[in-house]
């Protein structure tokens, strides 16, 4: 199977937007909200959110961090490698807050919940949403589902979804690939 | 890279300068950890860690103890005073009783030289060596190297003395090492009878004279002098040992650059250090000990990562 592209860098500008525009919807001035983006890949979503959220807003300051789940996460001693961590940037307390967790790509829902537990080493939030660009369906071996969908997208286990950033990879885009293609 | 080249800790001499460093960056978390209002994490919570304790020890079983209980092990101690070690039993039989309660870890000290690495062909567990007569303190001489690339940076480049009894010293032969591998000149400075004979076949510079040694350093790394291992006199008197070996504030004001002071631990106030270089700023002495527990909390996390699950 060839790659095949879900969102180019126009569609997914427009997610973006799209997205913020929910949040505003549900979080009005984000004097209580914070907006915490999951390492690694969480973050430059998170980063993004916030830029265009300052940009519709005019708001100086929204609260946010990121968060490293890599000591939560359930397969420790089940993976050949061991996973290393990222940094955790958080500079308040998640105490009394209404806390959005922003991921890429929700799959199995196992970063989420390594995420919730690793959360709660700041505090107690009010509230917890879950953001997500992509919402991988039917794949899900625990009972999370998101708040706010990016793209929702039908795919089996041997596929992968990749979102790609200019920051990282020189372009916005999210693709769909097969890991089987090598073996073909 | 992504996992460490060894399954046990026994000597630094062991590790890459990759190993050195995934350990220091796998360390920046768990110092970012423990300094949160909830210093702990789940991750070692199916290991088992046996802390055995064959000679006395309180900064290093402390440190082992809580980097385990900050990973979330599940933690029992022994030490040799309290145990059937008294009454005959081998090390290996020891040992293999405690295995036999299915522990996965064994963090050790022993009196030793090279009972660690016996002990890791015995044994099916991981062993990190807390300490083996006056051969090897790995985690001592990681703790020390991350403690100088927080201060200064890097350790790359550096230039570090290891002033007192290196004869008798473990952590000196771990940060000759440890500091070597990292790109850092390394000097000795005591008196000629502390410094061992073949010390310069490691490539180290040897020196005498205490106020020579600290103009050359960056850093000076003060040992404590270990009288319970010298069976004879090494030197006339502690007096006389303190008076040429000892650094103090006077010596340390007449020098032209500001070096930065470290000691493993425990301090003989007024021998090797005075209680005003001690207690300044120049002195890192109590940065090395909470970064020894974010460092120990790396290196179990990455040896456990290591241990194949049963199912």
């Amino acid at each position: 199977m060839k790659p095949r592209e879900l969102l180019n860098s126009e569609q997914l500008d427009i997610t973006i937007t799209r997205l913020c525009h929910e949040l505003i919807e549900n979080h009005g001035d984000f004097s209580n909200t914070a907006l915490i983006g999951l390492q690694p890949r969480g973050v430059y979503l998170s980063r993004r959110i916030i830029e265009r959220l300052k940009e519709i807003t005019g708001l100086k300051t929204i609260r946010n961090g990121s968060l490293d789940i890599t000591f939560h996460r359930d397969d420790f001693r089940r993976r050949d490698e061991i996973s290393i961590p990222n940094e955790t940037e958080l500079e308040f307390s998640l105490e009394g807050k209404n806390v959005v967790l922003v991921d890429d790509v929700l799959f199995t829902g196992r970063t989420i919940r390594a995420g919730l537990d690793a959360m709660l080493a700041f505090g107690r939030p009010i509230k917890v949403e879950l953001l997500v660009l992509i919402d991988r369906r039917f794949s899900r071996q625990l009972p999370v589902q998101p708040d706010f969908t990016g793209n929702t997208v039908d795919s089996i286990s041997s596929e992968r979804v990749h979102v790609d950033w200019v920051e990282t990879e020189g372009e916005d885009k999210v693709t769909l690939y097969s890991t089987k293609e090598e073996d073909e | 890279m992504s996992s460490l080249s060894v399954d046990h800790l026994i000597g630094i001499k062991n590790l890459t300068r990759e190993d050195i460093e995934l350990i220091f960056s796998t360390a920046d978390n768990f110092k970012d950890v423990i300094n949160r209002p909830i210093k702990k994490v789940p991750s070692l919570r199916d290991i088992t860690i046996a802390n055995l304790f064959f000679e006395n020890s309180t900064r290093t079983k402390l440190s082992f103890e809580l980097a385990e209980k900050r990973l979330s092990a599940d933690v029992i101690n022994f030490s040799s005073s309290s145990s059937s070690v008294k009454k005959g039993e081998t090390l290996v039989d020891t040992v293999n009783n405690i295995l036999a309660m299915k522990v996965d870890m064994v963090v050790m000290r022993h009196p030793n030289p090279g009972a660690p690495d016996f002990l890791s062909r015995q044994v099916k567990a991981r062993i990190v060596n807390a300490g083996d007569g006056t051969h090897e303190h790995p985690t001592q001489a990681l703790l020390d190297s991350y403690s100088i690339r927080e201060k200064l940076g890097t350790v790359e480049g550096k230039k570090v003395v290891i002033v007192g009894d290196i004869l008798h010293s473990r952590v000196a032969l771990s940060n000759i090492y440890a500091l070597q591998k990292q790109g850092a000149e390394v000097m000795v400075c005591g008196p000629a009878t502390l410094l061992p004979k073949y010390i310069s076949s490691l490539g180290v510079k040897t020196e005498t004279n205490l106020r020579k040694a600290l103009e050359w350093c960056d850093v000076a790394n003060i040992l404590r002098i270990q009288l319970e291992r010298q069976d004879i006199a090494f030197f006339p008197s502690l007096r006389e040992y303190s008076m040429l070996y000892g650094v103090n504030r006077q010596l340390l004001d007449s020098l032209k650059k500001k070096i930065v002071i470290m000691h493993p631990g425990p301090i003989n106030r007024g021998v090797e250090l005075s209680s005003d270089v001690a207690d300044s700023e120049q002195s890192i002495i109590l940065q090395q000990v909470e970064n020894g527990v974010a460092v120990r909390m790396a290196v179990l996390y990455l040896l456990a990562g290591k241990i194949e699950r049963n199912n």
